[in-house]
Formats: structure tokens, C-alpha cells, sequence
């Protein structure tokens, strides 16, 4: 077992722990951190329950290796509320019942807020492309698409 | 996870000596969407992750009109697709590159990577074939260029000899009147691995086909480049005919396996089906670069 | 544009808080990612564990040689099925299943012979996750290999590699022959009879008789399996879990360790899904044995691979489908042959099926056989309408066929036989009062129904289902707070929102606001004894309990209301509008008092008010459902796209509409991932080939379009709130509709599930592509 330092930034918070040379961004953030925000669904990069930001870009947390992210910033499900109230996508989420066991809700949090960082009007054909891997088994997406839609839609009207 | 360790090469040379000294179970870790799943599945032994993204020659994206585009090998699908001249000039890599994985894939996953994995499969490599594209490579004993279609030597494997690596990927600028596309068969929309991918690269003088070159994935060890496929619409306008051609030569190319994934009958029937997709995807789009 | 759903206005007039659709009182934690599920149990000393599987199909189990393993420096125990004490006689009711106690710890570890691919044999607790995946390769397990079987039909032949030594069939009705009396795969053989069904056939016009197989399905949770155990010194255990039942957990790992069910303590996590999955026990009763040996908590959580190994999913089926009608489309006769893979031990939903196939139709003649197979795969489990999928697909698929032969529309068909109350099932008895016709009506008016195809290769289908709906057993309590508030107390877990369904039915019984129920979702030490959630039963009978416990509570406020007044009891009364009225009072005025105004008194008139209630009621009311479906087929591909979907279900009454209509939305998606992408592979080697998310493929956004509901309210007499369940219904008809859909598009009527693209291309392709 060898141990390595690691200095990240999390959520805006400059962060120092201890990992395992072994560990994965997904089991650092969980076991190491403390932030169980991120899910594991498959360990193996296809279903997105596990996705965070990464230097401004989505990735599985997964698939990378906590080593890599020495000096990175890193923004977790748990960076997305405000202090005191949740962002417009959780609210959203919430309002429109986009989530039923809520293991995937996550994942897909942090992929829309990426998405909408990018694109603030996004059709329904972009708004599927992108969320095709985070998998939901409990939705059939449709509550979740329309969440995305609707939660852009209140964004460009606010 | 296997025991293994990381370490950031700082320049080309740092990451050829950590090779050589890393030995056989030392990797390149470039966007990791391959090589971290397969160390922690325990497929292949790999005691050394050699992280390549640090060197500012693995990274971004460049063009001109005289030298081409290169691209650094580790530079993430995302920062390629996104890339204007990218889009602009070689739509093809986008086709590819923009359906590696989900958009969380495509964060980390390179062009690099995906020839590396050496993968019958791998979806970007045709379209690097078609494009005429070459693979910059580093390693003790200097540099040297290989060709992508002689790139792949069997699943999984490549020239790559020990301490080498890719340096960065290199394709012309385009041909006037020329077009090229890339698809795939997937059963899902996304998220899949290619059961049969293909592409296609078309110039023309006139409406005369004047040169061309067809690729196809995954129904061979390595990624094929067919050249019976695109002699058979050289020379002439392109026609029903000459794509029916192209397709059934395309078809005797291919040797396919049967796997979970796909039939010998399957495969072989959609290797013609997307010869004739992307040949008629490719002349459109050379027809909008008149 | 996307509509926002009304908020606040019940779409049910009767009703005030009932068809509205508040925000679930946990929905907050899930959004933030602090809710805490199975795999987020954190614990002073926490120990990781990891399970070792067989990699063989069929093989005896020489030897297992855990030396080296626990010689690894950071391994603290390692297991196998010599740590449990011999199982108890019986079997345990899960609920959707029951588990039998020899096979069940059989199915954990493994002791003599490994039964399937995947087939656990050893387990591991270390320091961290990856000491424990390297003890793994440490154990040494000596197999000899034995012949397999994996397909239901090959594992009934005499020839068949047998799997239980002391296997005999148990015929299950009259009428079937004996079976002879040695080694056998197929453990039973049922049989529901009605009518003369060789009488009803030669009566018939048209007779359709058709052979059908669907494939072995995953429920595809998104929260692989986890649990975390601590067996404390005093030999109290305490388990994390999350389980669809954790009073089964405790029943099992009770059972299992030889424990009274006092000493085991279950505490249910937040769970990631588990569509019938979770429901049987896989790791609990281990990461218990880790945690006695190693003296500390334990935490198992199986990775995706494992889940599809090693769980519970659904039966590969063969059936064999015959019914025969009058040329007016009056149904005369119907055969169901039934023969499911249960996995490696006995115990597939076959009965379900059989018990399912035919109900949405009224036939005077009819025989239904259904056959428990054993076959080198893991063990079923219940999944969503457990059974009913597989049976039902290929009634709808004659149905469908019949209706084109006989020159009828398809739902016209159906109405002409539809199930109404009073009328018989197979099984016999008496419908109670369903919406079957409703459904078919509600298809047959909709827009969808009766608009224009167009394009290529483009078709549209039908089908309905099916399911009986569970009610069983469920307790809760309920306390009143001085804030004019109520706690309401759950045993059920909340896999999609039951805690705000639950919450609306008991604010709706005392008149209150919504937000004035505050409900909570406790271990098993702290309510009373409620089945799983799973069977479509909680809403259905939380929603008895959480109505019991307002009736309760409205008697004492009227008492204490009473008290206060110094009136006669039966001069109050308590209104639908959480107002307690009294008589005039001396100066004329009326005597009233608000839930809220007297929660705030109840301390100086005995104090505040707790009750509790269970109940066990048999009336949950069926449910059916009926599905439109549009798709384009890629000839050239054999790909399909589902273009336009809508889903009619009759839902007794929508308690919260938002949360039926997702039910629906998630049934549906699964359904469809049934008909055309999702599938076990197996290799000639019998073992698994896709245990992965990348190819047992589930569909993603791009896969599913958005689908329409049509909630029909044909409330359930059995039901204070006229409450059906919804959850599983839904699932049933997607492969029928999408195999006629499919038939329409390119004239081929595939018998098989699901229709992925090789299979379509096969059909398209002269031999010899
Ligand atoms: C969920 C998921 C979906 C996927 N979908 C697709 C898909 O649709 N199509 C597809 O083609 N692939 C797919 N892949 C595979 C993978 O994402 C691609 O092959 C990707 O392009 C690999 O790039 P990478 O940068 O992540 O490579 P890495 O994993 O970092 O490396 C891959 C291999 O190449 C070697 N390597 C990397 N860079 C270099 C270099 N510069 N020089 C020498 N060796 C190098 C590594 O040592 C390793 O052996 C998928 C993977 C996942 C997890
Ligand atoms: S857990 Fe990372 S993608 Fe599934
Ligand atoms: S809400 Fe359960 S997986 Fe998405």
C-alpha cells in the first residue's frame, strides 16, 4: 500500500488528503474525502453515476486516477446549491419529479449543469445526446429531459 | 485496482526514459477511459501509469493550411470536436469523435488512445485512415512517423516498440473537392461498441471520382484499409454501380469474427451497407466543399 | 415546449391534498448528494469485503485453500460456506418470492458443487478495497468441471446434465402424469384448468397456435448491491442494507446465522432501484460472518460484473401459445404452455405467469401449464410484474395475429373478450371491479391511436397487461407534534416517492396540509413488521395503514375536543377539512377547533396523541393496462426507433400523478430495453459473455422517446382512497405492442425477444447474406 498527498480545489474549497497510489478519483472523493455525492454504478465509465466537473470538462470520476488530479479543480453534486438554497436545476429536478430512487440523480445533475454552462438553449435531441451516458433505470428519462428543458428555459427567462 | 503506481512525464524525453525503465508492464495513461479499466479489471499486468498529458506536445489541437492539422495524442475528444477548424475542415474526426463513449467519455478519451488501445474496433481509426493521417512517434532511438494504416498489427497490439509512444497525430489539409464521413453500427443510439464502423474519403475532377479511400473497423484484427474498395469507383462518376461495387469489395475484404457483439453474416452485410452509406455521405459533403 | 405539470390543483375533485403533486420530503438530500445509500455507510474500523466467484458453470468443488489469503498483510477474515451453521428447515415469504433456507445459503456461498457462472464461493474483509480484491486471487479453489445446461428446453431432456441430485418434479395439479421417480431439472409442474378446452377449440373458427421464447433479463438497478454489518460483542448483529424488505434481511439473516430476529437489526439505507431485485438476501448474512470473525464492521458492495452474475434476474422462457375464436372474434379456447428457467434452484415466477397469461380476457375454456426449470444460470428473481412479461407477450402476439386473420381491428378484438367484473379468471374466480374496458376504450379514442403512419417501413402495435398487484402485510405509527404536525413512521422503504404517496393519503384522512405530515422511514426495531416494497403493494397498503392511523387519530382529537369542551363526545365531529366541530356554545357561537390549534393544546389534555396500526388486506385491486406504439425499422440494419409511445393504465386513483406517470415512464423504458436491446449471453462454455453496462445493453435517452400516459381512474373498491398499484402493470405489454409494431413495419412476426438488430437483419437477409 503506498499513500500519496494530494492538493485539489473541491467545490472552491483547497483541499488536502491522503489516497491510496491505487485509488480511483471516485473512491478518493468517497472514501478519503468524505463526499459520497458521486455514485458508483459500474466502476467502468458507462452509466455516469459517478460523473464530475474536472478542470471546467465532464468526466467519470471512475475513470480517472485520484493521482491525476494534483492542482485540479473539481466541482462534485455537493458544489452545486448555493449556501442557503438549491440551484435552479435541483430545484428543478425536485419540482418535476425527475427522480425516483435517486441513485442516478447525481450524475445527471452535474452532466446538465455542463451541458447548460455550454449551451443555455439546448433541444430536446442535444439534451438526450448528451445525458446518453448516464444511465437511469427508474425514469425513462422523460421527467428528467423535460427537467433539463424546462430548468433552461426558466434560466433564459431569469 | 493492481498495484499500480503514477508518475507525470514533464517532456517527450521524460516519458521515453519512464518507459524504458517501466519496462512491459509500464503504460501510457493518457485519457485513461481504456487503460484504468483494464488495470482495474486486471486484464493485463501494469505496474506503471506514465501520465502523458502534462507534455504540451500530448495536448491541442493546430492548422494550417500548408502544414495540416496536427493534433497531440492524448488531447481529448471534447477539445477536438470543438475545435473550429476542426469542424470545419475535417468533419470527419467530429463524426468519430464526437460518439467515443458519452460526453463524459469524450472529456478525457483522445484520438491517441483510442489507436494505442489498438482495438479492432476503435472508432476513430478509420476515419484517421481515410483522412491519410500519421502517427508521430518518440522513442529511444528518436522520432519516427508510421502510417495509421500500419499502425494496428493485431487486437490489442501495434508497432510500438518498447519506450516508444505517440507523440502526436498528423493529418493533411484537405483535398479540394474532396469529402470524407465516418459512421458506425451501434444497436443503441449511443454508447455502444462499434459492430461495424466505416469510412469513406472521395475527391473529385469534375464529377469524376479521382482518388479514394475506404476504411472499415472491426471485422478484421485491425483496422483495414481497402484499397479493391475505392479502385472500384475511381475513374468514373459515382454511381449506384460503382458504390454497389465498392460495398461488395468491401465485403470480400472484410473477415469478420463472430462475437456477443455481432454475426460473421451481420457484419459482413453491414461492412457493404456502410461502404455505400459513407461513400454517399462523403461525395455530399464534397459536393458543399465546392 | 414542455408543459410544467399543475402543482396544487388536485386533478382528483374529490380529493384536497390527494392528485396533487407536492415535493417529496427527502427529494432535497437526494439532489445534493447526501443521502446516504448503502454504499455511503461510514463506520469507526470499517472493513471493505470483496466475493470470489466460480468461473465455471457446472462444477464440484474440491477444495477451497484460504491460507494465503489470510496471510495477506490487511485481510482481517475470509469465508466460505463452511462458516454457516447447517440451514433451518423451510423457506421464508419474501413477499414477491419466497426462499427456501437450504437453497438460499447454498446460493451465498457455495459448498459442493458451483451451480452457475458467477456462483459465489468465498469472501474476503480487509483493510481496504484493494487488499481484498488482491486476497481474491489469492484463494485457491480446486473445481472439477461437470457438464452444463443453460437452456430451459435442453434442461427438461432426459440427457440433460442434472443439477440437484435429489431434484423430483412436484406435480402441482391434477391431471398431469406422474413423473418417474429419479434426478430431474424440473422441479414442478402446475396446471389452471377452466372449462373443456378440447370442446372450446372445435367450437372455434380460426385456430392460432404459436411458439415463443424471451431471454433472461436484468432488473439493471443503477446501485449495485451493498451491506454493511457489525456482530457486536454481546452478539447483537446490526446491518446497513438496501433492500426492498429489510424485515426479510432480518428474517434471512436470522434464519441463516441462527439468530433470533431480536438480536439482528436492520437499518435500510437509501436504495438505488431494485424492481423485485433486492428483495432476496445476497451479501448480508456474509458481511455478517466477515464481521464476527474479523471483530469488525464490514462492508460488501458488489461491482457491476457481480450484479449480473450473481443476482436474481428474470427467467429465460419457452412458451407455447394456442387460441382459437369464432369468426365473429368471440374467443372460444386458449392453451398456455409455460416453461421457465429458474435459474440454478427451483423458484422462477412461473405461477405468476400462468396465473397472468390470459386474465385480460374472458375465455370459457382454457388450460394453462406452467414448468420450474432448472438451468445453469443464476438464480430468478422477482422483476416488476414478475413472470407476467414473458406470458403475456405471447398471448398479445396471437391476439394480434388472430385479430389480422379474422379481419378485426386489434382492440375491437380485445373488447369483444375483455375481463369485466363478475366474470371468471383462469384461475376461476370473479373479477372484482377492474378498468380493463376502460384502458382499451381510453387506447381506442386516443389521438394517437387514430392518427396517420407515415414513412417507411414504419408500423404501429398494440398489446395490453395484466397484474395481480400485491397487498400483504404493512404496519406504521403515527404521532402527533405541538406544531400542529404529524410524524408518520414507515416501515416500507421509498424506492420512488412512497414516502410523499404515504404522506398524502394520512394529510388527506385528518384534513391537514401536506407539508403538516412528516414521514420518516425507520429500522426494524422501531415499527412494526411490513413486507417488502415491492408487488405494486405499498402505496396500496402504506396508503390502509397511513388511513387507519388518521381514523384513529381523528376519534382521540374528538374526544380530547370533547374534553376541552366539556361536550358529549357524539356531539363532535371531525371534518374532511381538518376541522373539529362542536356544538353552539352558550352564547350561540360555534364551536371549532383546527387540527393545528388543538395539536398545540394536546399537552394539557393528556398529552400528544401517538398510534399505531397494521394491516394485512387481500383487496388491492388488479391492474391493466394497454400500449400504443409507433417505431421505424432500418431495413438495411435491422435497427429500430421506437418513434412514439403512449401507455393507458387504469391507476384506481393517482395519489401523486407525478410520481404514476414516472412509474410508467421507467416501466415502459424497461420494457422496450426488453424487446430490442437487453439480453444474457451466454458462451458454449455456459458462461456469462455480458455482464457489463456497456453490453447487457439498457436503453440510454436516445433509445426511448418521451412517453405519453393516460391515467385511468377506475378507483378500487378495496381502498379507502380507491388505490391500485401502478408500478408494475406497465412493463407487461411493451414486447407484445412492439413485436406487432415490428410486424406492421416489415411483415415478419418474431416469436422472440429481444427483436435486437441481428435478429431483424437475420429475417431480412436472403441465406448467405
Ligand atoms: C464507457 C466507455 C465507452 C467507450 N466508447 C467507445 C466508443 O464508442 N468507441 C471507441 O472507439 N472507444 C470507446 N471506448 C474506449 C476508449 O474510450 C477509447 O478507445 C479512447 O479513445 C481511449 O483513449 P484514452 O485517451 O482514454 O486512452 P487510454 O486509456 O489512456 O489509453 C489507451 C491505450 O493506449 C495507450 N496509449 C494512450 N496514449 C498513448 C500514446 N500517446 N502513446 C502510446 N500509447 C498510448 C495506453 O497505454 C493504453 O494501452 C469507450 C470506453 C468507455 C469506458
Ligand atoms: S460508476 Fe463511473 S461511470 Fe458508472
Ligand atoms: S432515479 Fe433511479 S436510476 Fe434514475
Amino acid at each position: 500500500m503506498s499513500h500519496i498527498v494530494i492538493n485539489t480545489t473541491i467545490n472552491g474549497e483547497a483541499t488536502e488528503f491522503l489516497a491510496d497510489e491505487r485509488d480511483s478519483l471516485l473512491e478518493a472523493l468517497r472514501e478519503r474525502v468524505g463526499l459520497t455525492g458521486a455514485k458508483e454504478g459500474c466502476n467502468n465509465g458507462n452509466c455516469g453515476a459517478c460523473a464530475v466537473i474536472l478542470d471546467g470538462r465532464l468526466v467519470n470520476s471512475c475513470c480517472v486516477m485520484a493521482a491525476e488530479i494534483e492542482g485540479s479543480q473539481i466541482t462534485t453534486v455537493e458544489g452545486l446549491a448555493q449556501r442557503d438554497h438549491l440551484s435552479p436545476l435541483q430545484q428543478t429536478f425536485l419540482e418535476d419529479a425527475a427522480l425516483q430512487c435517486g441513485i442516478c440523480t447525481p450524475g445527471f445533475l452535474v452532466a446538465s449543469h455542463a451541458l447548460l454552462a455550454q449551451n443555455p438553449d439546448p433541444t430536446e435531441h442535444e439534451v438526450r445526446f448528451w445525458l446518453a451516458g448516464n444511465l437511469c433505470r427508474c425514469t425513462g428519462y422523460d421527467k428528467i429531459v423535460r427537467a433539463v428543458l424546462h430548468t433552461a428555459e426558466q434560466m433564459r427567462k431569469a | 485496482m493492481q498495484a499500480v503506481k503514477y508518475v507525470r512525464a514533464a517532456s517527450v524525453q521524460d516519458a521515453v526514459r519512464l518507459l524504458q525503465d517501466g519496462g512491459a508492464t509500464a503504460r501510457v495513461l493518457a485519457g485513461g477511459t481504456d487503460v484504468i479499466v483494464q488495470a482495474r479489471e486486471r486484464r493485463r499486468e501494469i505496474r506503471l501509469f506514465v501520465d502523458v498529458k502534462h507534455i504540451k506536445e500530448l495536448i491541442g489541437v493546430s492548422y494550417s493550411a500548408r502544414g495540416g492539422l496536427t493534433i497531440g495524442a492524448a488531447t481529448p475528444c471534447y477539445q477536438i470536436y470543438g475545435d473550429a477548424n476542426v469542424r470545419q475542415r475535417y468533419p470527419t474526426l467530429v463524426d468519430a469523435s464526437s460518439v467515443i463513449g458519452g460526453t463524459a467519455i469524450q472529456g478525457r478519451a483522445s484520438l491517441g488512445g483510442n489507436l494505442c488501445n489498438s482495438s479492432p474496433a476503435g472508432d476513430g481509426i478509420p476515419a484517421m485512415i481515410v483522412l491519410e493521417g500519421v502517427a508521430n512517434i518518440a522513442g529511444p532511438g528518436g522520432e519516427r512517423t508510421v502510417a495509421i494504416e500500419q499502425f494496428c498489427t493485431g487486437p490489442g497490439r501495434n508497432v510500438l516498440a518498447a519506450g516508444e509512444f505517440v507523440v502526436s497525430l498528423h493529418f493533411p489539409a484537405p483535398a479540394a473537392h474532396s469529402g470524407a464521413r465516418w459512421m458506425r453500427f451501434i444497436p443503441r443510439n449511443e454508447m455502444d461498441i462499434a459492430v461495424v464502423n466505416a469510412a469513406s474519403q472521395l475527391r473529385f475532377d469534375g464529377n469524376r471520382v479521382s482518388w479514394a479511400r475506404i476504411a472499415l473497423g472491426a471485422v478484421a484484427p485491425t483496422p483495414l484499409l481497402v484499397a479493391e474498395a475505392a479502385a472500384a469507383v475511381v475513374g468514373k462518376p459515382l454511381s449506384d454501380e460503382t458504390i454497389a461495387a465498392a460495398a461488395a469489395a468491401a465485403r470480400s475484404a472484410a473477415t469478420p469474427i463472430a462475437d456477443m457483439r455481432g454475426s460473421i453474416k451481420q457484419r459482413k452485410h453491414l461492412v457493404g451497407v456502410f461502404t455505400e452509406r459513407t461513400l454517399r455521405g462523403a461525395a455530399e459533403r464534397a459536393q458543399g466543399a465546392q | 415546449m414542455v408543459a410544467t405539470p399543475e402543482k396544487q390543483t388536485p386533478a382528483n375533485k374529490q380529493y384536497r391534498v390527494i392528485g396533487t403533486r407536492p415535493l417529496r420530503p427527502d427529494g432535497t438530500d437526494k439532489v445534493t448528494g447526501r443521502a446516504a445509500y448503502g454504499a455511503d455507510v461510514k463506520l469507526e474500523g470499517l472493513l471493505y469485503g470483496q466475493v470470489l466467484r466460480s468461473p465455471h458453470a457446472h462444477a464440484r468443488i474440491k477444495s477451497i485453500n484460504t491460507k494465503k489469503a489470510e496471510a495477506l498483510p490487511g485481510v482481517k477474515a475470509v469465508v466460505t460456506a463452511q462458516d454457516f451453521p447447517p440451514p433451518p428447515p423451510g423457506s421464508i415469504n419474501l413477499g414477491e418470492s419466497t426462499a427456501n433456507f437450504q437453497f438460499l445459503k447454498d446460493n451465498l456461498l457455495a459448498s459442493t458443487k458451483a451451480l452457475y457462472h458467477g456462483h459465489a464461493v468465498a469472501a474476503v474483509a480487509a483493510v481496504d478495497l484493494h487488499t481484498a480484491e488482491d486476497a481474491l486471487a489469492l484463494i485457491e479453489v480446486q473445481y472439477e468441471p461437470l457438464p452444463h445446461v443453460v437452456d430451459v428446453r435442453e434442461a427438461m431432456l432426459d440427457s440433460a446434465p442434472v443439477l440437484h441430485d435429489s431434484l423430483r418434479t412436484q406435480i402441482r395439479a391434477a391431471g398431469i402424469a406422474p413423473r418417474p421417480d429419479r434426478p430431474t431439472n424440473v422441479a414442478s409442474h402446475m396446471r389452471l384448468q377452466k372449462g373443456e378446452i378440447e370442446k372450446g377449440f372445435a367450437e372455434a373458427d380460426v385456430v392460432i397456435e404459436r411458439e415463443f421464447e424471451t431471454s433472461m433479463f436484468h432488473q439493471g438497478y443503477i446501485e449495485p448491491h451493498t451491506s454493511t454489518a457489525y456482530w457486536n460483542k454481546d452478539g447483537e448483529v446490526s446491518i446497513w442494507t438496501s433492500s426492498q424488505g429489510p424485515f426479510g434481511v432480518r428474517g434471512q439473516v436470522a434464519a441463516l446465522l441462527q439468530l433470533p430476529v431480536s438480536k439482528v437489526h436492520v437499518t435500510p439505507m437509501e436504495i438505488g432501484g431494485g424492481f423485485g431485485g433486492k428483495i432476496p438476501t445476497y451479501l448480508d448474512p456474509i458481511t455478517a460472518l466477515l464481521s464476527r470473525k474479523s471483530g469488525r464492521p464490514v462492508k460488501v458492495a458488489m461491482t457491476r460484473e457481480a450484479v449480473f452474475e450473481g443476482t436474481g434476474p428474470t427467467s429465460a422462457t419457452f412458451s407455447r401459445v394456442k387460441i382459437g375464436a369464432k369468426k365473429d372474434g368471440t374467443l372460444t379456447a386458449a392453451q398456455v404452455y409455460l416453461a421457465y428457467g429458474a435459474g440454478a434452484f427451483p423458484g422462477s415466477s412461473v405461477g405468476a405467469g400462468a396465473m397472468c397469461a390470459l386474465a385480460p380476457y374472458v375465455i370459457p375454456n382454457t388450460q394453462i401449464d406452467g414448468l420450474d426449470v432448472v438451468v445453469n444460470r443464476p438464480k430468478t428473481e422477482a422483476y416488476r410484474a414478475p413472470g407476467a412479461p414473458a406470458a403475456e407477450f405471447g398471448v398479445e402476439a396471437v391476439m394480434n395475429e388472430l385479430a389480422e386473420r379474422l379481419d378485426i381491428d386489434p382492440l375491437e378484438l380485445r373488447l369483444k373478450n375483455i375481463a369485466s367484473e363478475g366474470a371468471l379468471n383462469a384461475s376461476g374466480q370473479p373479477w372484482g371491479k377492474i378498468g380493463a374496458r376502460e384502458v382499451v376504450m381510453a387506447m381506442k379514442e386516443h389521438q394517437h391511436y387514430n392518427s396517420e403512419l407515415q414513412g417507411e417501413h414504419v408500423g404501429r402495435g398494440v398489446a395490453l397487461g395484466f397484474w395481480f398487484n400485491g397487498g400483504m402485510e404493512s404496519a406504521s405509527s403515527a404521532k402527533t407534534n405541538d406544531d400542529g404536525t404529524v410524524s408518520l413512521i414507515l416501515g416500507s422503504v421509498d424506492i420512488g416517492g412512497s414516502r410523499a404517496s404515504l404522506a398524502m393519503q394520512l394529510a388527506e384522512t385528518l384534513g391537514v396540509p401536506y407539508e403538516a405530515v412528516k414521514p420518516k422511514v425507520v429500522d426494524t426495531d422501531s415499527v412494526g413488521f411490513t413486507m417488502v416494497t415491492g408487488g405494486s403493494r405499498t402505496t396500496f397498503a402504506g396508503g390502509w395503514v397511513a388511513y387507519e392511523l388518521g381514523v384513529q387519530i381523528r376519534g382521540k382529537l374528538v374526544e380530547r375536543a370533547a374534553r376541552i369542551w366539556e361536550v358529549p363526545v357524539d356531539q363532535v365531529s371531525y371534518g374532511d377539512d381538518g376541522v373539529i366541530r362542536g356544538p353552539k356554545d352558550a352564547e350561540g357561537k360555534e364551536r371549532k377547533l383546527a387540527f393545528t390549534e388543538i395539536a398545540g393544546q394536546l399537552a394539557r389534555t393528556g398529552g400528544q396523541i401517538a398510534v399505531s396500526a397494521s394491516v394485512s388486506k387481500n383487496t388491492q385491486g388488479a391492474a391493466f393496462a394497454g400500449h400504443i406504439v409507433d417505431l421505424k425499422v432500418d431495413t438495411a440494419t435491422g435497427k429500430v426507433d421506437v418513434l412514439r409511445y403512449t401507455a393507458v393504465q387504469d391507476v384506481g386513483t393517482a395519489i401523486h400523478p407525478s410520481y404514476v406517470e414516472g412509474q410508467i415512464h421507467g416501466a415502459v423504458a424497461q420494457g422496450i430495453g426488453m424487446a430490442l436491446l437487453e439480453e444474457y449471453v451466454y458462451g458454449a462454455d455456459g458462461r456469462l459473455q455480458n455482464a457489463s453496462f456497456l453490453d447487457y445493453r439498457m436503453p440510454t435517452t436516445l433509445d426511448v422517446p418521451m412517453i405519453e400516459t393516460v391515467l385511468v381512474e377506475v378507483p378500487n373498491p378495496g381502498h379507502p382512497y380507491g388505490v391500485r398499484g401502478v408500478g408494475e402493470v406497465p412493463i407487461v405489454p411493451p414486447q407484445g405492442a412492439i413485436q406487432a409494431a415490428v410486424y406492421d413495419a416489415i411483415g415478419v412476426r418474431f416469436q422472440h425477444t429481444p427483436m435486437s438488430p441481428r435478429v431483424i437483419l437475420d429475417e431480412l437477409l436472403p441465406d448467405g447474406g
